[in-house]
């Protein structure tokens, strides 16, 4: 277990001490406080976020399935409505909680539509920031900022609206933004290649920059990992909560009269690789990009605004002010 | 499964739901954990007890190394702490040790204010972090964290009591870090004298009210070890970093003429129970505890001694909020005052070199007056010389032309001249 290796400072390791331990012991206090994600879609109506998000996680997680009808009414300004569940997955507890965003895009002046959806950010940005600046504090603060914002473009095959432009360009800064192809099944695979490039394309153009941002690559390792997976963005996805029979496994998918589009088949679409890649390689840095990027620039910002003096010096070292 | 934090606030408004399949967000604590790998850790000791007692020799016993430094010597005029800092790795591992030693404490012969530099120290690492959290722009993800998670005191073995140096101090850290008591160069007592002994010193810890560090008994998979560890407590240790060969084997121990005492020995001595204690189990609970408990009450207290206050939720004036505002506006004053003095300064500066150039330029106009007055005396001078020579140039010329026009009529009338002049000549004779 212990390779006898030499650390600076002048000292020579010379057996096992168990300092790797620590792993364990850090592995068995997060098991033990459990895990808070808070997920946010938008996109108008039709698209099939909720069915994305439940097929994402498995469950009857998002709005729609908690006793809300299909057919209620479309709401006139931007709506936002959050609901949390519990899932549980190899001893792993998970406080889940998907915040809709009904009636983005949806009217026929889609005016500052996406002032709402910052609104809710911010305020949940201020939330923590009271809480952390208590004198008392709790021992954990209970964490409601928006982790990760998966935003649905319309699978039109020609280019982004300008509403999804608009959008993009406003919250990028506040918060991650990935952005999917909802519905992909209606384009073929060329169709989607074509219309990801021209995306990619107007994105880099307008100088946006979606999850995993590039500023905030770790090391080349990171960067190597993150660039492949920017170059496959955004995803092209399709949802289902239905289960089919092909060749003999229950898989979900979607039958049409010709043929079953399977959601997990990565010949289909790229569902698995958004689960690959939100979930099980992604889902903590989501949090520490949101805490120690998105949350520190709007606790700057704050703090500085409140005199309506512009900041006084890029570095630290002045800021300080007690 | 014990309750965690969470399924508890699933009463809070979010029920628990069951998953059809596989989702892999069980992978969390994996990617959380290879974050903090990838990121190091660090892990501060503080060392605390009278020189000699082997505070160097256990940590090099601990750490399986050699640290730099000479033992200190005895004369010491006051309490010092000397920190170093070592990067130690252990298969994938990074981390980030200081140690932290009490250099001359109890070699005083007042000792009143030892324990003043000790717990100046641990302050100080605390008030370091809360200026850092305080700060507008700031970098707590990568801030070197100094604060003490571990303090180790150190008990002289006289196999009677705690001296009251060591309860005072004590006292004094208990509130501010971990205290994990040892009897250090327990090898000078006998195993019976020993038992005694902590129970003395136990028990006069808990009738001085001193709270020491208590393994974290709530985690079922060690709890049981923890208990069994608490009632061991103050450990026993014996350090060495010499090698002695016992059977066939080459470990750690201390030879006397009378038997070899093995450090790793458990009958011998505390010191595995220590490491497992320290490093194996409960290195995680130490750092949380010095953040969660320690460091939030030196915060409290700070901001509350600064004249802060959490007033009722309703009017919640964000009362840091406004002092950050009143702070912020004096020092923006500050620096406008300073800007404007530094800009008053500069304009003076400025006109001041203007009236030196304005001086220099003067002379240099004076002086190019006097220089063209020269030059032109004498030009004047030159030119009157030049006049009357001229004049006299032209004199000496009609002068010749007179006498050159004389000679001609001379010559034309010329023989008469010559003539009259001979007839005036015949004449006169």
């Amino acid at each position: 277990i212990g390779n006898p290796v030499v650390g600076c400072g002048g000292s020579t390791l010379l057996g096992y001490i168990g300092i790797d331990t620590i792993i364990e012991q850090m592995r068995k206090k997060t098991m033990k406080t459990g895990f808070e994600f808070n997920i946010m879609v938008v996109g108008h109506s039709g698209l099939g976020k909720s069915t994305l998000v439940n097929t994402l996680f498995k469950s009857q997680v998002s709005r729609k399935s908690a006793g809300w009808a299909r057919d209620e009414k479309i709401p006139k300004t931007v709506e936002i409505k959050s609901v949390s569940h519990v899932i549980e997955e190899g001893g792993v507890k998970m406080k889940l909680t998907v915040v809709d965003t009904p009636g983005f895009g949806d009217q026929i002046n889609n005016d500052n539509c996406w002032e709402p959806i910052s609104k809710y950010i911010n305020e949940q940005f201020e939330k923590f920031l009271k809480e952390e600046v208590n004198i008392t504090r709790k021992k954990r603060i209970p964490d409601t900022r928006v982790h990760c914002c998966i935003y649905f473009i319309s699978p039109t095959g020609h280019t982004l609206r300008q509403l999804d432009m608009e959008f993009m360009k406003r919250l990028s800064h506040s918060v991650n933004i990935i952005p999917v192809i909802a519905k992909a099944d209606t384009m073929t695979i060329e169709e989607r290649q074509e219309f990801k490039q021209r995306v990619r394309k107007e994105l880099e153009m307008s100088g946006i920059e979606f999850y995993p941002q590039k500023e905030f690559d770790d090391d080349m390792e990171d960067k190597s990992d993150n660039d492949k997976i920017r170059e496959t963005m955004p995803f092209a996805v399709v949802g289902s909560d239905k289960e089919y029979q092909v060749n003999n496994k229950r898989v979900l998918g979607r039958k049409t009269a010709w043929g079953i589009v399977e959601v997990e088949n990565p010949n289909h679409c790229e569902f698995a690789q958004l689960r690959d890649f939100l979930i099980r390689s992604h889902l903590q840095d989501l949090k520490e990009v949101t805490h120690n990027i998105h949350y520190e620039t709007y606790r700057a910002k704050r703090l500085n605004d409140n005199g309506g003096l512009h900041p006084i010096s890029t570095n630290g070292t002045h800021d300080s002010n007690l | 499964m014990a309750s965690t934090e969470i399924a508890r606030q699933a009463g809070e408004g979010a029920r628990a739901v069951p998953l059809a399949g596989h989702v892999g967000f069980d992978s969390m604590p994996d990617q959380l954990v290879n974050k903090s790998v990838n990121h190091g850790f660090c892990f501060n000791i503080l060392c605390v007890g009278e020189t000699g007692l082997g505070k160097s020799t256990l940590m090099d016993t601990l750490f399986n190394t050699k640290f730099e430094g000479e033992p200190t010597q005895h004369n010491q005029p006051g309490v010092t702490l000397k920190s170093n800092t070592y990067e130690l790795q252990e298969s994938n591992v990074r981390l980030k040790l200081t140690v932290v030693n009490t250099v001359g404490f109890g070699d005083q012969i007042n000792k009143e204010d030892s324990y003043k530099s000790i717990v100046e120290f641990i302050d100080a690492q605390f008030e370091a972090y809360l200026q850092e959290e305080l700060k507008i722009k700031r970098t707590l993800h990568s801030y070197h964290d100094t604060r003490i998670h571990a303090c180790l005191y150190f008990i002289a073995p006289t196999g009677h009591s705690l001296k009251s140096l060591d309860l005072v101090t004590m006292k004094k850290l208990d509130s501010k870090v971990n205290i994990i008591p040892i009897v250090a160069k327990s090898d000078a007592i006998s195993k019976s004298e020993l038992a005694k002994f902590k129970i003395k010193i136990t028990s006069e810890l808990v009738s001085n009210g001193v709270q020491i560090y208590q393994f974290p008994t709530d985690d079922e998979s060690v709890a049981e070890i923890n208990s069994t560890m608490n009632s061991h407590l103050p450990f026993a240790v014996v350090g060495s970093t010499e090698e002695v060969k016992i059977g066939n084997k080459m470990v750690k121990a201390r030879q006397y003429p009378w038997g070899t005492v093995q450090v790793e020995n458990e009958n011998h001595c505390d010191f595995v129970k220590l490491r497992e204690m320290l490093i194996r189990v409960n290195m995680e609970d130490l750092r949380e505890q010095t953040h969660t408990r320690h460091y939030e009450l030196y915060r409290r207290c700070k901001l509350e001694e600064m004249g802060f206050k959490d007033t009722d939720p309703d009017s919640k004036p964000f009362s840091l909020q406004e002092t950050y505002e009143a702070k912020r506006n004096e020092f923006m004053g500050e620096l406008q005052k300073k800007e404007e003095e530094m800009r008053q300064m500069f304009v003076q500066r400025v006109k001041e070199k203007e009236a030196e150039l304005k001086e220099a330029e003067k002379e240099l106009h004076e002086k190019f007056d006097r220089l063209k007055k020269l030059h032109q005396d004498e030009k004047k001078k030159l030119e009157e010389k030049k006049k009357s020579l001229d004049d006299e140039l032209n004199t000496f010329k009609q002068k010749k032309m007179a006498a050159e026009l004389l000679l001609t009529q001379a010559q034309q009338a010329g023989g008469s001249t010559t003539l009259k002049r001979d007839k005036e000549r015949k004449n006169f004779f």
